[in-house]
């Protein structure tokens, strides 16, 4: 046993203790540096460790008609949602929900697909879950640590197929939208709703809303622990609700009146103020099968049918705009000064006429004789104005024709639009067929043919300047619209324009083309129009229908003007005018309080057995 | 009656300051098993931990009854026979759980397991401060380092062979802990140390060529005061750790490669290896100053954090009961340290105070790996913190280690 050195023990102790000190003071500043200096970094880090941040959905906006009728509002649907996790795991979870949830291989694929994309973020499996469905896994949630149910506002279309065109469809952001600048990322995200075509896609930023968020607690396996419910963080706010100057009950009305086995398109306009009072295009769909993403073999079957429903025909359709078109000759002939309301053409109409090494033949082989412009527009007569088209000649015709507004879009308040397609000047035949046009050409513009391509929206528009003071604003959808679109001015003087109306007149009168379609209670004016297409040129299929009304109480200035088109529908007198004038005395009915009847027209009253003086035959009857 | 009490205990101070510390472990592995997802080897550790408390006081009853001269007698036996237990560890030794997964280092008797390294710990001390005692200089040259060496790299070398390179530092702490207390020159240590650094240094030639300089330069200044041999020895030494680093790097196992890795950043992989070091600095760093409150920990809680009842119990403290509640348990931890020493320094026998001296190496790598790898100041190696981990035999080898060193200061 040997004993300690006492002075080495000392020296010793002290170099270790203070060896402790360093050590330990090291220590403590280590901490300090962590947990005090840097606390809120980490507090940051555990808070989102373990919080995950859901989205509230917003409820979009309620779409109001012009008489504040819901078209569109919310209901409830159960969303699932799978938190974020592995792969595996969550595609694990979605292969146990499908006995609860009924997903087709497919979904599953495409969920699959979608989590390789955005592995971070919660994977949505269904918006559209029963109540049962719901019901169940709320109840086997310990079954289901990681997957979230929720009510979220579905979109609901209260007639979707009556306004499918008008409203168009929502859906989920595409990966392309997101990258795309009209998407602002502070505005947009995965995962969100949109509008993708239509008034839902135009006003999608008012419609929208802003979403909320709410977080729930999770453990490291991302299974959610406490609340179910998880806390609202922030709430959502529900989307701007939107009046739109469409009557819902003409949509409904129309689409009950439009033939089921026709393609073909309807705008009403009221002329007082360009608002639009029904926008339908035939065939239709229903947009409520888009709200919680389209089944994909309903999305094959709209996209691949030959009838195309999701083309939008009253502003995307274009059509030659054959006889409608001849009142846009004769203001344009009106505004020139080339001829006057009471001037006949040089060669009365006998079938036909010869100019240049050809003859040109009028619809009617028996021919019109001589006529006035009133009379020229009541029979439609080719040969007098294939005489106007020369009189007006082939350059001032396509500047004058253009200078209107016949190759510009109307500017509604629509994401697509076609403009028209009208040559601005002789190039246009270079350019796209190679040969420097003749005169002849003029005559054939003249009467609606040639390179002339219309919209249904845009001769409703053309009508409504006929309707007014020869202006017309844009056509609007929404009543709260703040924009100013230009509008169109046709620069005919009221005695002129009055000239052209009573053209329109004749036509419903008795011995016009549209006499069968005039109205009990309306002054009825229109215009028929028979369009050539590449079908029925070769005998393969009728002409496309035109009618392009203008109609209103009598002695009154006009409340409705209506574009009717059918595509192979044959004269415009038979198929286009009856719906023209049904739609119509329908608006104007219901405006004045008169009790809708089914049998409007005159040979609707005449079929039954019924008759009623027309209003063109009283208003001689008493000059 | 506190006469009694008073013998019983041997050291009033040091041993309420452990029980403090150890009912305040239990405590700690109670919120630690306060835990989302219950799982009842962590819920219910806190019982067995108080249980393991109770049999490790009588433990420290039994072991500060026992005379220092069966200390001495017993030191080369039990030396002997915790070489034998760690070299069987080697043949029928089970893994570890959690940080210490990889490693071999466990003997399974069916009711208790327990860690033979711990026993070889007190072992080694006592066999290498009977070594150390009997000598009647102090160590004055390499040639005197050589056999307390061996000593303790025969058991470190075996720690090594099972994986367990955290009870591998705790030996080598207690080597250079007792040859510091037996008064070795401290240029003479820094010279034994000075190859490790030129190992670590390796990572850049330049900067390994510059220590070289250096170490020329101080081997030069101080020709006189060594031998020949002892300059060409730690020159050849330097040399040699700079030639091996890489061949040892990679003799390392991947998951010891990747704690050295992620130690140096902890984002090379935080998914894996730096998952632990991330969550447990977030863990702490989110307690702040405060802390969120006994059994209130997020982290912890939603079992972000690993191994909380265990290697990172002192993560819990530091989310729970935050800065403050850290700086309170270093104190207390200290505290037991600085009695160590001056238990080492107030003994009246040579063995003694190695003994203890030793003992205070040991827990002083223990408590500064632990702590330290916490917050990401050591490599993440799985070392438990003395008497507040949870581990029954790690916590009775504590209490038993307490025991001989109380009882050996204090001998007449």
């Amino acid at each position: 046993m040997s004993t300690q050195d006492t002075l080495a023990s000392r020296r010793r102790a002290l170099g270790a203790v203070i060896g402790l000190f360093v050590l330990f003071g090291a220590l403590a500043t280590g901490f300090f540096r962590v947990q005090v200096l840097a606390s809120s970094t980490y507090k940051l880090r555990a808070d989102e460790n373990r919080l995950r941040r859901l989205d509230v959905a917003a409820p979009r906006g309620t779409v109001y008609d012009r008489n504040g009728l819901i078209i569109a509002d919310n209901v409830p649907g159960y969303t699932v949602t799978i938190l974020p996790a592995s792969y595996d795991s969550v595609i694990a979870t979605v292969k146990e929900l499908r006995p609860y949830l009924p997903l087709s291989d497919l979904q599953v694929s495409r969920l699959e697909a979608r989590l390789r994309l955005y592995p971070r973020q919660p994977l949505v499996v269904t918006m559209d879950a029963g109540l049962e469905a719901a019901t169940a896994l709320v109840e086997r949630r310990t079954e289901f640590p990681n997957v979230y149910v929720e009510m979220r506002p579905q979109r609901r279309y209260v007639d979707g197929p009556a306004v499918a065109h008008v409203l168009g469809y929502i859906g989920e952001i595409t990966a392309e939208e997101l990258a795309d600048p009209a998407f602002p990322p502070e505005d947009y995200e995965q995962g969100m709703i949109i509008g993708r075509t239509g008034v839902e896609r135009e006003y999608d930023a008012i419609l929208q809303g802003e979403a909320g968020v709410r977080f729930v607690e999770v453990d490291a396996l991302g299974r959610i622990v406490g609340d179910f419910a998880g806390s609202t963080f922030r709430a959502s706010v529900a989307g701007g609700d939107l009046r739109l100057t469409v009557d819902f009950e003409l949509q409904q009305w129309i689409h009950s009146i439009f033939p089921d086995d026709k393609m073909g398109a309807v705008v009403a306009i009221d002329p007082a103020d360009g608002g639009v009072l029904a926008l339908y295009s035939a065939p239709t769909f229903d947009p409520n099968e888009f709200v919680s993403g389209v089944d994909p073999g309903l999305w094959e079957t709209l996209n691949t049918d030959s009838s195309k429903p999701l083309y939008n025909r009253a502003v995307l359709g274009l059509y030659a705009p054959a006889s409608t078109w001849k009142l846009a000759a004769a203001a344009i002939g009106l505004e020139l000064g080339v001829i006057s309301a009471d001037d006949h053409m040089p060669i009365p109409c006998s079938g036909g006429m010869t100019y240049g090494n050809r003859f040109w033949r009028c619809w009617r082989p028996g021919g019109h004789g001589p006529l006035d412009l009133a009379g020229a527009i009541q029979h439609s007569c080719d040969v007098w104005f294939y005489q106007l088209g020369m009189r007006i000649g082939l350059e001032r015709l396509l500047r004058q024709a253009t200078d209107v507004g016949f190759s510009r879009p109307c500017g509604i308040d629509l994401p697509e639009e076609e403009e028209g397609v009208f040559p601005a000047g002789p190039e246009f035949w270079e350019e796209r067929f190679g040969y420097t046009p003749t005169e002849g050409e003029a005559l054939s513009l003249a009467i609606g043919q040639g390179p002339n391509s219309q919209t249904p929206l845009k001769m409703a528009q053309f009508y409504t300047a006929l309707a007014r003071d020869g202006s017309a604003p844009a056509p609007s959808l929404f009543l709260g619209r703040t924009d100013e679109p230009e509008g169109w001015s046709l620069n005919v003087d009221a005695e002129d324009l009055e000239a052209l109306r009573q053209g329109l007149r004749q036509v419903t009168g008795p011995g016009g083309t549209a006499y069968m379609s005039s109205l009990e209670h309306w002054d009825l004016i229109g215009k028929t129009g028979t369009s050539q297409n590449p079908l029925s040129l070769q005998g393969l299929a009728e002409d496309h229908a035109w009618f392009t009304a203008v109609a209103g109480p009598p002695g009154r200035d006009p409340e409705v003007v209506v574009a009717v088109l059918v595509e192979h529908g044959g004269g415009g007198s038979a198929v286009a005018a009856p719906i023209a004038a049904k739609t119509a005395d329908f608006y104007l009915r219901r405006k004045y309080n008169i009790p809708v009847d089914t049998i409007q027209t005159l040979r609707e009253h005449l079929l039954v057995g019924r008759s009623f003086t027309p209003l063109s035959l009283r208003q001689s009857a008493t000059p | 009656m506190f006469g009694l009490l008073q013998r019983w205990v041997v050291d009033g101070r040091f041993v309420s300051s452990l029980f403090l510390l150890s009912l305040f472990g239990v405590a700690m592995v109670y919120s630690a098993g306060a835990i989302n997802t219950p799982d009842p080897v962590v819920t219910e550790a806190w019982r067995r931990q108080a249980l393991w408390l109770a049999i490790a006081v009588v433990g420290f009853t039994v072991v500060s009854r026992i005379q220092l001269r069966w200390w001495e007698w017993s030191a080369t036996p039990a030396y002997v026979f915790a070489l034998v237990l760690l070299a069987a560890t080697l043949v029928i030794g089970t893994g570890g759980t959690g940080t210490a997964e990889g490693t071999r280092s466990w003997i399974d008797l069916g009711l208790v397991r327990f860690q033979p390294s711990e026993f070889a710990k007190i072992a080694t001390v006592l066999a290498l401060a009977r070594f150390l005692s009997t000598k009647d200089q102090p160590p004055n040259g390499l040639r005197d380092l050589l056999a307390p060496s061996f000593l303790v790299a025969v058991p470190l070398c075996l720690l090594i062979l099972q994986g367990d390179l955290g009870s591998g530092m705790a030996f080598v702490g207690l080597l250079f802990a007792m040859l510091y207390w037996a008064r070795t020159p401290l240029l003479l240590l820094l010279f034994v140390m000075s190859p490790v650094f030129g190992l670590v240094l390796t990572f850049d030639t330049l900067v390994w060529s510059a220590y070289i300089g250096v170490l020329l330069l101080v081997l030069y200044l101080y020709r006189y005061r060594l031998f020949l041999y002892e300059s060409a020895a730690v020159f050849v030494a330097n040399v040699a750790a700079g030639a091996i680093a890489a061949p040892l790097w990679h003799s390392l196992r991947p998951h010891q490669q990747n704690r050295l890795l992620v130690f140096l950043d902890p984002t090379v992989d935080p998914r894996g290896a730096g998952y632990n070091l991330m969550q447990s600095k977030v863990a702490i760093g989110s307690g702040g100053l405060t802390g969120k409150g006994f059994l209130q920990g997020t982290q912890k809680r939603f079992d972000f954090l690993p191994e909380q009842h265990t290697d990172f119990v002192f993560s819990v403290i530091g989310e729970e009961l935050g800065f403050l509640g850290v700086v309170l348990t270093l104190l207390l931890l200290a505290y037991i340290l600085y009695r160590l020493v001056r238990m080492a320094e107030g003994a009246n026998d040579a063995f003694a105070g190695l003994v203890v001296f030793g003992t205070f190496g040991v827990w002083l790598v223990h408590i500064c790996i632990n702590t330290g790898m916490t917050m990401g100041m050591f490599p993440i190696t799985g070392i438990p913190l003395p008497f507040v981990s949870y581990g029954g035999s790690f916590l009775l080898a504590c209490w038993l280690a307490a025991g001989m060193a109380a009882r050996l200061a204090h001998e007449e």
